[in-house]
């Protein structure tokens, strides 16, 4: 198992400044607060009191955000950045880091959340897209960055853009599993293809993955990518939570999953316990007792192309 | 690595055991990393560089076998939790009143502490110390420093995510390092090591061989007491035949 990767990774630390006590906003501070939550279980709240369930569930994380995927799904119109107020009331109800997302390429949004003293940015695709064209230059903010990937090279954008963190992008908020699972396998398959290549095969391989040739050295050294990596998008059940640590990441995000379920608390408690013990079948099925009925979902089968959301930002 | 990981991990192990070399000026001490949550990966690698052999500890047998334990960085409440909920808080608490030599980074200095204003569970409690946590603000306050480090000749470069600092110390309980505003943030207690700083996501490993020499100081401590015992035994024995 490789580790401290994180600490290898050339980029620059533009955010990055001193106060009494030392230096802060670097990339190892930034990758570090990642490397704490591995292992973990981070829940999309919307209010005060869903942060409460979540962090007595042993959350090690919470997502402020105004409607679960869910709810954008059925609801429809632009899905934007958290209000302020309600940001400051999920800060103030819990004692576990709080993330929000921003749009893709809203840097405004990034910078409200960042004078808030977010403890993590989520440029995400489950929000409207405010930049067809381009991400958030992550590297100028205090605040560390996560984004979604569907593949190697995307990730590999995402880093080379700053993102302290990634998580594979799933089709959020429809409780099917299959997107995640397919993003988990495909970005694995691309860091298997780097490991095989031979050194002078990698700059073709920069070009067609559209990432830095200095990341494809970096990941082909350490056979992972240079950040955590977490799953996201379409996790309902601790043994879809368990699947997605077995196909190698490293935590999990669950949306909808637990505040569209029949008995929220439970799920996201016995969530929790599968990521932890995600390689026993017996707690597995332990944990997996009395839960009540799921998220109903969504097939992404029955969803047009054009409706998915991991399709947003490349 | 990507897949089936339980393999994988399990095979470095191995090499990484057979690779050990066993002395009698250093015998292989076996340390388990706390595996719950939190970033014991980077834990048990340095472990492994710095000459101990390792593992994860998840359940109640992993705890039994091992003669130290680090708690890794990560978040409090959940790996409190955690702790409760799979059974390990209360048998861990006896084990370190016994003796067992414990290491805590960040969340596992917390769960160390016998006073944690703010934490939704109580904490082992194995310290005589208060513990603030978050003590300097959200993550946009983390930072990183040199740190002046009682025992060790040069200064450390601490990392400090979301990091508590300890507020006041019991009796007994030896300061290890201070911040220039003078917040504690390391401490020793006998065999029990807290620091709020992140020493397993640097690439300096002198805390981790410091706290691999206070467990085999531990278990050497331990079976000279055990010989200790036998040999009083012996003598109680050979007494009752001459008597």
């Amino acid at each position: 198992m490789t580790n401290n990767g994180s600490n290898e990774t050339p980029l620059p630390n533009d955010a990055s400044g001193k106060d009494s006590t030392g230096e802060t906003a670097t990339w190892r501070v930034k990758t570090g607060l990642a490397q704490m939550l591995k292992g973990g279980v981070i829940m999309d709240v919307t209010t005060a009191a869903e942060a409460e369930i979540a962090e007595e569930a042993g959350a090690v994380a919470v997502m402020a955000l105004e409607r679960v995927p869910a709810d954008i799904r059925k609801e429809g119109g632009v899905a934007r950045m958290s209000a302020v107020e309600k940001i400051e009331e999920i800060q103030k109800a819990v004692t576990i880091p709080v993330m929000a997302k921003a749009r893709i390429g809203h840097f405004v949004e990034a910078q409200i959340l960042d004078a808030l003293g977010i403890d993590y940015i989520d440029e995400s695709e489950v929000l409207t897209p405010a930049d067809d064209r381009n991400h958030i230059d992550k590297t100028v903010f205090r605040a560390p960055f996560v984004c979604g990937c569907r593949n190697l090279g995307e990730a590999l954008r995402r880093i080379s853009e700053g993102a302290a963190m990634i998580r594979t992008k799933g089709e959020a908020g429809t409780g099917d599993i299959v997107e995640a699972v397919r993003h988990m396998r495909q970005l694995w398959d691309g860091i298997r293809s780097l490991q095989n290549m031979a050194t002078d095969e990698l700059p073709t391989a920069a070009k067609e993955l559209q990432a830095p040739l200095e990341l494809l050295r970096e990941v082909k050294e350490l056979g992972r990518l240079p950040v955590v990596n977490f799953s996201a998008g379409g996790v309902a059940t601790p043994a879809d939570a368990a699947l997605m640590m077995q196909l190698g990441a490293d935590g999990v995000f669950v949306g909808s999953g637990i505040f569209k379920s029949d008995r929220p608390s439970a799920v996201a408690e016995a969530i929790v316990k599968a990521v932890t013990h995600y390689q026993d079948p017996i707690v597995l099925a332990e944990v997996s007792r009395g839960l009540g009925a799921a998220m109903r979902g969504e097939a992404v089968a029955s969803i047009p192309v054009e409706e998915q959301l991991a399709g947003r930002g490349n | 690595m990507h897949q089936f990981r339980s393999k994988s991990s399990w095979l470095d192990e191995e090499t990484n055991f057979q690779g050990m070399t066993v002395t009698d000026h250093n015998p292989l001490v076996h340390i388990g990393v706390l595996a719950l949550q939190g970033d014991f990966q980077e834990h048990v690698a340095m472990l492994r560089v710095a000459g101990a052999e390792v593992s994860e500890v998840r359940t109640l047998s992993q705890l039994s076998s091992v003669d130290g334990l680090v708690i890794p960085g990560g978040e409090s409440t959940t790996i409190a939790r955690l702790l409760v909920a799979f059974g390990l808080m209360e048998p861990l608490r006896e084990r370190i009143e016994s003796g067992l030599p414990v290491w805590g980074t960040c969340a596992g200095a917390i769960l160390l502490a016998s006073d944690v204003p703010g934490l939704d569970r109580p904490p082992l409690g194995c310290v005589a110390m208060t513990i603030e946590r978050n003590a300097f603000g959200t993550q946009v306050d983390s930072f990183e420093t040199e740190l002046a480090i009682a025992g060790l000749e040069e200064v450390f470069h601490a990392v400090f995510i979301r990091a508590p600092a300890i507020k006041d110390v019991g009796k007994g309980v030896e300061v290890l390092a201070r911040l220039e505003n003078d917040q504690i943030v390391a401490i020793r207690d006998g065999s029990l090591l807290a620091t709020c700083f992140h020493p397993e996501i640097t690439e300096d490993p002198r805390l981790h061989e410091l706290f691999i020499s206070i467990v085999r100081d531990a278990v050497s401590q331990g079976q000279a007491n055990k010989s200790h015992l036998l040999e009083s035994q012996f003598v109680t024995g050979s007494g009752d035949n001459r008597d």
